[in-house]
């Protein structure tokens, strides 16, 4: 008994340890942003600077058109959000509840979509964007990823779920198939919608290579991801100031795993995909 | 789950319900595959025709045939290098990255305290921005950074300058992708381990099995789909790497952090040359596929699933 004590006992040493050095970086970059630019890299290293500068997190919006970053990056993983719920929701319940002749064949045509990664998609996508004048706008963040067959397949497997006795149910109260999907299924499906929802907010509030691409002008379009790098200029980098950005760029995808960490491990499990 | 009986399958009216219904399913549908064709089929298609043409930017586009692909193996300095970099970082990250987030999940069993808080703080950077946590490694990086600014006022020992020394900048592209990509693994194998069927894990234990052995002969079995699973998702990621080298090391010092992904974008969009691009993507395409699949062939060997 006592030496499995010592075992449970050096099970959390370990743990604690593992886990102070993996936050390391980041509590050194929250009191970095803290710091007088000048004693970011004072030697020897210390945590905490000759002052404490809360006004570095001001500065930020000060230096450059962060607010419009911040701004853009909200709207446009909101408005994109948006896009993917309701095109994945109406697919997947064409593909989930409704029988129509080649649904299966159209539904592996659309599962094979799924094999070409983002990375190939970017340069021809930019030719696209300028066959549609597109270029440098907000319609080029927001719809160009936002019709992934992910989400279709997603929904398709959770409708599969939900009795067919309800459309029937449905049907015989003489509700059409919209009323039937809006008022009926999809209430049901909110928990899968929830996790769509919240895995494709955070991909593209994290995106980079596409609006790097497609985004010129960084003051009227730019997110916060392409903004960041603003920090380095000529002058050298404002590394106070890039880390408060940093931090601030940290803090609503942290929040949303926070609020939802008893759903972690059962959201994973369903959607089975990362922010990226 | 279908409740719809055979019977009322065969019903007289069932082929003019089942029109009705066609066109019902195409108005929901249409969506989706406006935005597929669009967005999807239409560049996929697009993107052959490139890669078989120079195509600049700007200017004269003229047809290539297969002069792209010939330039990339032939020609290109950068792309040979850029093929190795990735090999090296897949075959760093993906072992590493499946090691560390293995052992984490292990190590945060059920009766270790605050085990949900922990989960949290090792998936923190999986969902926070990708430049914001290399830009985080980059300040760390620095000769002047915390981790030389330790070992000289600690130890006196002056380590190396890790984002500009050859044989230390992948190295460390590596080990600040892992930090930041592996609580996605962690999480899989956590929520793998807490399906595994209790009733097993105790005969094993009356059987006699513990600590490793445990571990080798009866739990990493079971796990075995989780970390096939894993395995396939880490091995594209890993193809895919962009923002970590373009961002610590621009993809140096010379060409040596230099991924795929970042040689496709340079020769995009710095050199403006889209068919050598698009080219070069449709390799990357060819080894992903042909890596994961492989992989899945490869499964029968190692991965047992249950029924």
């Amino acid at each position: 008994m006592s030496t499995d004590r010592i075992r449970l006992a050096l099970a959390h040493v370990g743990v604690v340890a593992a886990a102070a050095l993996f936050a390391l970086p980041l509590v050194y970059a929250f009191f970095s942003a803290l710091k007088p630019n000048n004693e970011i890299f004072a030697m020897p290293p210390r945590l905490v600077g000759s002052e404490i500068r809360w006004s570095n997190f001001a500065d930020v919006f000060a230096y450059g058109p962060f607010t419009a970053y911040i701004a853009n990056s909200f709207g446009v993983a909101i408005a994109g959000t948006l896009v993917v719920l309701a095109v994945s929701t109406t697919a997947g319940y064409a593909f989930g509840r409704l029988r129509w002749k080649g649904r299966d064949v159209v539904f592996v045509l659309f599962l094979v979509t799924l094999m070409v990664p983002q990375e190939v998609l970017v340069v021809p996508m930019f030719i696209v964007m300028q066959w549609f004048g597109w270029v440098d706008t907000y319609q080029s963040l927001i719809f160009p990823f936002a019709f992934t067959a992910f989400g279709t397949f997603l929904m398709r497997q959770f409708f599969r779920g939900i009795p067919y006795e309800l459309d029937e149910a449905a049907r015989v109260d003489g509700a059409g198939p919209f009323r039937t999907f809006w008022r009926i299924i999809l209430p049901l499906a909110t928990s899968a919608v929830a996790v769509l929802a919240v895995f494709t907010f955070m991909a593209f509030w994290n995106s980079y290579l596409w609006p790097l691409i497609t985004v010129v002008d960084y003051d009227a379009h730019g997110t916060l991801p392409i903004g960041l790098a603003t920090f380095s200029g000529q002058n050298g980098t404002r590394w106070d100031l890039q880390m408060a950005a940093s931090i601030i760029s940290m803090i609503p995808t942290t929040i949303i795993v926070i609020a939802l960490q008893k759903h972690l491990v059962k959201g994973i499990a369903t959607a089975g995909l990362g922010g990226r | 789950m279908t409740t719809t009986s055979p019977a009322g399958l065969r019903r007289p009216g069932r082929s003019r319900l089942s029109r009705v219904e066609s066109r019902q399913a195409l108005g929901f549908m249409s969506p989706a595959l406006v935005g597929l064709a669009l967005f999807t089929v239409v560049p996929v298609g697009l993107s052959i025709v490139m890669s078989l043409f120079h195509w600049p930017a700007f200017g004269e586009r003229s047809f290539a045939g297969l002069g792209n692909y010939v330039e990339l193996f032939t020609a290109n300095p950068d792309f040979w290098p850029a093929l190795r970099n990735s090999a090296v970082f897949a075959l760093l990250y993906v072992p590493l990255n499946l090691v560390v987030a293995l052992s984490l999940a292990l190590a945060l069993g059920p009766r270790i305290r605050g085990r949900g808080a922990f989960r949290v703080l090792f998936f923190i950077p999986v969902v926070t921005p990708i430049v914001a946590n290399a830009l985080v490694w980059k300040m760390l990086l620095q000769p002047q950074g915390l981790f030389n600014g330790l070992s000289v006022s600690l130890f006196g020992v002056e380590l190396p300058n890790f984002l500009a020394d050859e044989r230390w900048a992948m190295v460390m592209v590596v080990v600040m992708s892992v930090w930041q990509g592996m609580g996605y693994n962690m999480l899989i194998f956590s929520a793998a381990l807490e399906q595994l069927p209790a009733p097993v894990i105790e005969a094993a234990r009356i059987d006699g099995a513990q600590g490793s052995r445990m571990l080798r002969s009866v739990v990493l079995p079971m796990l075995s789909p989780a970390i096939f699973f894993a395995t396939v998702m880490t091995v594209i990621t890993a193809l895919q790497v962009f923002a970590q080298p373009q961002l610590l090391t621009g993809g140096g010092p010379g060409n040596s952090t230099l991924p795929l992904v970042q040689f496709i974008y340079n020769q995009g969009f710095k050199f403006q040359q889209l068919g050598l691009a698009a080219a070069a993507a449709w390799i990357l395409f060819v080894l992903i596929i042909g890596l994961t699949a492989f992989q899945f062939r490869a499964q029968k060997r190692w991965v047992h699933y249950e029924h």
